[in-house]
């Protein structure tokens, strides 16, 4: 009688298993489909979606030259932004907002406890509240740059990154604190040298929720960035398939597809830490 | 209580207190420009008449009773709520589902969590594009194509949404799964409870907090969806009014107030504004119902 149930249990989780492999086959077809489009001619795309690109369909590497140079703005180019914006984005975010997370949870004035609870309130802003004076703001201020758009992120982000960091900063004991204070460290050297190494799972959590927004953002850029100058990949391929009466599929299919590679061999490499902080950010935003 | 005796006189405090242009002065700033300063503008500029900033004319609530009045507006509205709802209850079941299953012991669990959650990293603008390459290399074969019928549309970014939502609600319950304690299980199979009773008598009230946090995350991801919407359908198929009119039926909210600030009417920016805080009253509602929810849960536990 036993053993019958446990073979019933046994089968049942291989046949869970066959049917979640199925399901992930279809899971990644999507993905699977632009790579097939990004190899075929453009006039198959529509009609030949799912057939592998061979024969007449074929258009080897063509698509991906021609996309790379389409619209009168150089791919590579939006590929440059990209990486500078997030970067530097990301960068200036967790350097400040950590710095300010300390600052709040260890002075604890009424500045801070204000500036705290218009942190938590501006989490649950939609972007288009702001978003026309935002941008007429970043423009006269001149932030319409990839090298000072990292400081409309700054304003506009700083929410989460100072409510999960503040979280981090109050379970930290304060004896070590203290303990370095004696020994004569400043608080700027209590901050660096005590503090910073002990926040490093959250700088991670938070850096990667970050470079997913900025990396993936389409709305903020195109209103803020002097769109002729700088364009994002993003920005781009918005403009490529958006605003041309015929579009060219294959070579859209062609830059969809350069630009989602590095993000899933991002993906595979940090999945661990992208998961956690994905979770992390869940459950407290 | 407790957080006054951490931070409560002591020499850190004393000693950190006059560093504050270096610790807040940058954050301080930037969120005044990024986001203050923007939004205060923006509520005063709801009450305005105007076309650039500068020549902004008080004109009081009008502009609100010209976005209720607006019946784009009004279909937004209903279709974002229909969508949202639609989109919260298939997200969660299936999401659900697959954290279940994929608790369950099976072989090869980590490869699947490792593809369900994959397209969540994809950026909206490329989802859209994809998909709406796929919906049309289907429809193509009817001839039809997602831009032409409405329900097309809808059903296409409910599906687009399962694809990207499902992977990230499922590792919000695999975490809520994996902390009902493995006892309690036991001691129902002990009791005589079979599969399905452990599930809904058991495990399911145990894991109610990740599951509320699912539903208000996938609601509010609902209502503020934009760049799925733009490139998948744009608000296509449009319907001529009588009156002259355009109703764009798979428009969503945030979609209808970036047309009316950058539509081609430019005299309706104020009508916008007056949009844009009403969709902000609406999303932040949801949101600090959830804050509320939560906090109440935790003082509970």
């Amino acid at each position: 009688m036993k053993k019958n149930s446990l073979a019933a249990e046994r089968r049942g989780k291989t046949v869970l298993s066959i049917a979640l492999g199925i399901i992930s086959v279809i899971y990644v077809l999507p993905v699977f489909a632009v790579v097939l489009n990004s190899f075929k001619l453009n006039t198959f795309v529509k009609t030949d979606t799912f057939a592998l690109p061979i024969g007449e369909m074929s258009a080897g590497f063509d698509n991906f030259i021609k996309g790379m140079t389409f619209g009168n703005y150089p791919f590579f180019k939006s590929v440059l932004y990209s990486v500078v914006i997030t970067l530097l984005s990301t960068a200036l975010i967790l350097v400040c907002t950590s710095m300010a997370a300390w600052y709040i949870t260890r002075v604890d004035s009424v500045f801070c406890r204000a500036l705290y609870y218009l942190c938590v309130f501006s989490m649950v802003v939609p972007f288009q509240m702001v978003m026309f004076t935002l941008s007429k703001t970043a423009d006269q201020l001149h932030l319409n740059t990839p090298w000072t758009i990292p400081i409309v992120y700054l304003g506009f982000g700083a929410g989460l990154a100072i409510f999960m960091f503040t979280g981090f900063v109050k379970s930290i004991p304060l004896e070590i604190e203290e303990a370095a204070a004696i020994d004569g460290c400043g608080p700027l050297r209590t901050y660096f040298s005590v503090v910073w190494p002990m926040l490093k799972p959250t700088m991670i959590s938070v850096g990667i929720l970050e470079i997913m927004w900025v990396w993936n953002d389409y709305l903020l850029p195109v209103l803020v960035l002097d769109i002729n100058d700088y364009r994002t990949i993003t920005i781009h391929i918005q403009y490529l398939k958006g605003s041309y009466g015929t579009v060219d599929l294959g070579a859209t299919m062609a830059l969809i597809l350069l630009s989602i590679i590095p993000v899933i061999a991002f993906y595979l490499t940090c999945q661990k830490h992208i998961i956690k902080g994905v979770a992390a950010g869940a459950v407290k935003g | 209580m407790k957080e006054k005796k951490i931070t409560g006189g002591n020499t850190i405090r004393k000693s950190t207190r006059r560093w504050w242009p270096l610790f807040l002065g940058p954050v301080t700033a930037a969120f005044c420009i990024g986001f203050v300063w923007p939004f205060l503008q923006g509520i005063y500029l709801s009450l305005c008449k105007f076309r650039l900033i500068s020549d902004a004319e008080l004109i009081g609530f009008g502009n609100y009773v010209k976005a209720f009045q607006d019946a784009s507006f009004t279909h937004a509205f209903w279709y974002t709520a229909l969508f949202a709802v639609t989109s919260l209850v298939l997200i969660n079941v299936l999401a659900f589902a697959v954290a279940y299953a994929l608790t369950q012991n099976i072989k090869g669990s980590n490869l699947f969590r490792t593809v369900f959650f994959m397209p969540n990293l994809i950026g909206g603008i490329v989802l859209g594009y994809i998909w709406s390459m796929i919906f049309d290399g289907i429809l193509s074969r009817f001839n039809t194509s997602i831009l032409l019928n409405s329900k097309f549309g809808f059903w296409g970014l409910i599906i687009l949404m399962c694809w990207q939502q499902i992977g990230y609600m499922m590792i919000i319950y695999i975490a809520g799964l994996q902390a009902v304690p493995e006892d309690m299980i036991e001691a129902a199979r002990i009791d005589g409870a079979t599969k399905a009773q452990t599930l809904f008598r058991v495990t399911i009230p145990n894991v109610m907090p990740s599951i509320t946090i699912c539903m208000f995350l996938s609601l509010t991801n609902g209502f503020k969806l934009f760049d799925q919407n733009l490139a998948l359908t744009a608000g296509q198929p449009f319907i001529i009014q009588p009156d002259g009119s355009t109703i764009k039926t798979t428009e969503m909210l945030a979609l209808n107030i970036y047309n009316t600030f950058y539509g081609s009417n430019s005299a309706s920016q104020g009508v916008a504004q007056a949009k844009a805080v009403i969709f902000f009253v609406l999303v932040a509602g949801l949101g600090l119902a959830q804050l509320g929810y939560t906090r109440k849960k935790e003082v509970q536990q």
